[in-house]
């Protein structure tokens, strides 16, 4: 079998969810490929190759520059004529791309993949992470959308080899115009995050998140935070995690001043480690975490922040 | 302006999940079951629209007859009629067939869902049935305007979001802050018992995928609690228990 993994691009670099992809493409498959749209750093092509890739269809064409879902999932589509799996990072972008490409190559899709079993059967998240399926892919073509964490990162793999793709371009796939983007600059994104240092209520208001921000930046994390922070309006919506926010799977989940809801749970109980801190000992999160502090955010956070700082050197 | 709006029928969020028949099948003993909330937030800004602007709001489920008081609660908060495609949602491609049949009878300027279901969670459905009928999608909405024949909306992105304008017809999955949830008034929950409400039999197409077994996650060992005034002792456990940091 023969697999294809969908890389997107943050500036140029790849991003680390999408080199999970080509690992779990690697991992089924006898062969990976990686396709890539737009300009690459230097040095690229290589993350890519250790990834488990052997082989980089680069798609140059102007027109493909930035990211478009129609036009994307066309040319993915066209490229997969070679290839029994498509393997993509869930995300704003993958996971459009995969459901337009499963209808156009008539592939069996499995969403929200959590990890590989096999190349046609993958256990899925469900029920908003309180569970899992393990789904069977029927058909000769596969679309998997992986969850962050999914594999772990191969990155002894060999060197790849670039080749440039030029897929056909499609009037109709260019309909939607992208007239401006909002975006936070500089900070590490979310979903892409080993580490999570998130805000509850307990935190009082938006003035106090400069120690978060200040314990995450320690870390190399990202900010998050709970359902009624982002509701009141003291951090963005893109930073909300839970069942009806971003659901996160990273490697260390941090929770300040968060009760710890169901419905919150739901959009963090994929985290391998989860710390919560929390001034009431009955917190419900303790319930779900690995190590816990009863303690004043206030005080507890400089100190976290500083002693982590003390053991980095 | 001729709107469908796709609901799903699901576990209310606070429901404890289960299973039965040796992990095969999903253990109702107890359920609420809910409109989605993404698909009650597409419902809610879909009765703005048309209060604005007049047109039709149709509400569609694929489920079988348990489903209908799902239905009718979507006619109470606003729509006009509903149908139900009388069959199991087994798949997204499965339901993305039954809604892409529907939308082309019913020639609708736009499709409105919810993001993803809350029980399988797949964010694939608005996708597939804008590939399968031809047309864009975006999700997740959070702003969405219609001006003449153009949908202007916003949608998340990660880190931030970004402003599209599209031209009708459209397939969207829906957020917050797309609208506040509406909760049905006496009239409406009165007037929902006569609207038309549809039953219609499914595509012969058959789902893409099938569950082999369901799993629960493996039970957390408990949690370590560290002295507050010893937090020298957190970073110790999660640098060299823990192994993350």
């Amino acid at each position: 079998m023969s697999a294809l993994a969908f890389v997107e691009l943050d500036g140029g670099k790849v991003k680390k969810s999408s080199l999970e992809a080509v690992t779990y493409a690697s991992t089924v498959a006898d062969d990976a490929t990686a396709i890539v749209f737009g300009a690459l750093e230097a040095g690229q092509t290589d993350l890519i190759g250790s990834a488990g890739a052997s082989k980089v269809l680069h798609v140059t064409d102007e027109k493909l520059a930035s990211p478009n879902i129609m036009a994307y999932a066309s040319a993915i589509a066209e490229a997969m004529g070679a290839y029994d799996m498509l393997v993509l990072a869930k995300s704003s972008l993958g996971d459009p791309v995969s459901a337009r490409v499963a209808i156009k190559i008539n592939a069996a899709l499995a969403a929200n993949v959590s990890a590989v079993l096999s190349g046609d059967v993958a256990k899925t998240s469900i029920y908003t992470g309180k569970a899992f399926a393990n789904t069977k892919l029927n058909g000769e073509k596969r679309v998997v959308s992986i969850k962050k964490n999914a594999v772990e990162l191969k990155t002894d793999g060999g060197s790849a080899a670039v080749e440039s793709f030029s897929p056909a371009i499609h009037d109709g796939d260019f309909k939607a115009k992208v007239t401006s983007t909002e975006k936070a600059t500089g900070d590490v994104l979310l979903p892409e995050a080993d580490i999570v240092v998130s805000g509850g209520r307990g935190l009082k208001g938006p003035e106090n998140w400069a120690m978060i921000e200040e314990l995450a930046k320690t870390l190399g994390a990202a900010t998050a935070c709970s359902k009624p922070v982002s509701d009141m309006d003291w951090r963005p919506h893109h930073e909300h995690v839970g069942q009806t926010g971003i659901k996160v799977s990273p490697t260390l989940y941090i929770a300040v001043g968060i009760s710890g809801a169901i419905q919150h749970l739901a959009g963090v109980n994929s985290s391998k480690v989860i710390v919560v801190i929390n001034k009431d000992p009955e917190a419900p999160f303790f319930k779900a975490a690995d190590y816990g502090v009863v303690g004043d955010a206030f005080e507890v956070i400089p100190k976290l922040t500083e002693a982590i700082k003390a053991q980095q050197g | 302006m001729k709107i469908l709006v796709c609901i799903t029928h699901v576990p209310d969020t606070t429901s404890k999940i289960a299973f039965t028949d040796n992990n095969t099948k999903f253990d109702q003993t107890g359920v609420q079951y809910i409109i989605g909330p993404y698909d009650d937030y597409a419902l809610a800004r879909a009765v703005e629209l048309k209060d604005a602007t007049g047109g039709s709001i149709t509400v569609l489920n694929v489920g079988e007859a348990e489903t209908e008081p799902t239905l009718r609660k979507a006619l109470a908060i606003g729509a006009d009629d509903a149908i139900r495609v009388n069959a199991f949602p087994t798949d997204a491609f499965f339901v993305a067939k039954q809604i892409a049949k529907a939308a082309e009878e019913g020639r609708y300027d736009l499709i409105l869902m919810g993001r993803e279901s809350i029980d399988f969670n797949g964010g694939q459905v608005h996708g597939m049935v804008g590939e399968l009928l031809g047309i864009p999608s975006m999700s997740p909405v959070m702003t969405l305007d219609i001006e003449g024949n153009t949908a202007k909306l916003s949608r998340e992105i990660e880190g931030g979001k970004e402003h599209i304008e599209v031209e009708l017809p459209v397939v969207l999955g829906c957020q917050e802050p797309i609208a506040e949830w509406k909760i049905p008034n006496m009239r409406g929950i009165m007037s929902a018992r006569t609207k038309p409400l549809n039953v219609v039999d499914p595509t012969s197409d058959v789902s893409a995928t099938t569950v082999d077994n369901f799993e629960l996650p493996a039970a957390k060992e408990g949690v370590t609690m560290v002295d507050a005034d010893n937090i020298g002792e957190l970073v110790n456990l999660l640098k060299n228990e823990a192994k993350v940091i």
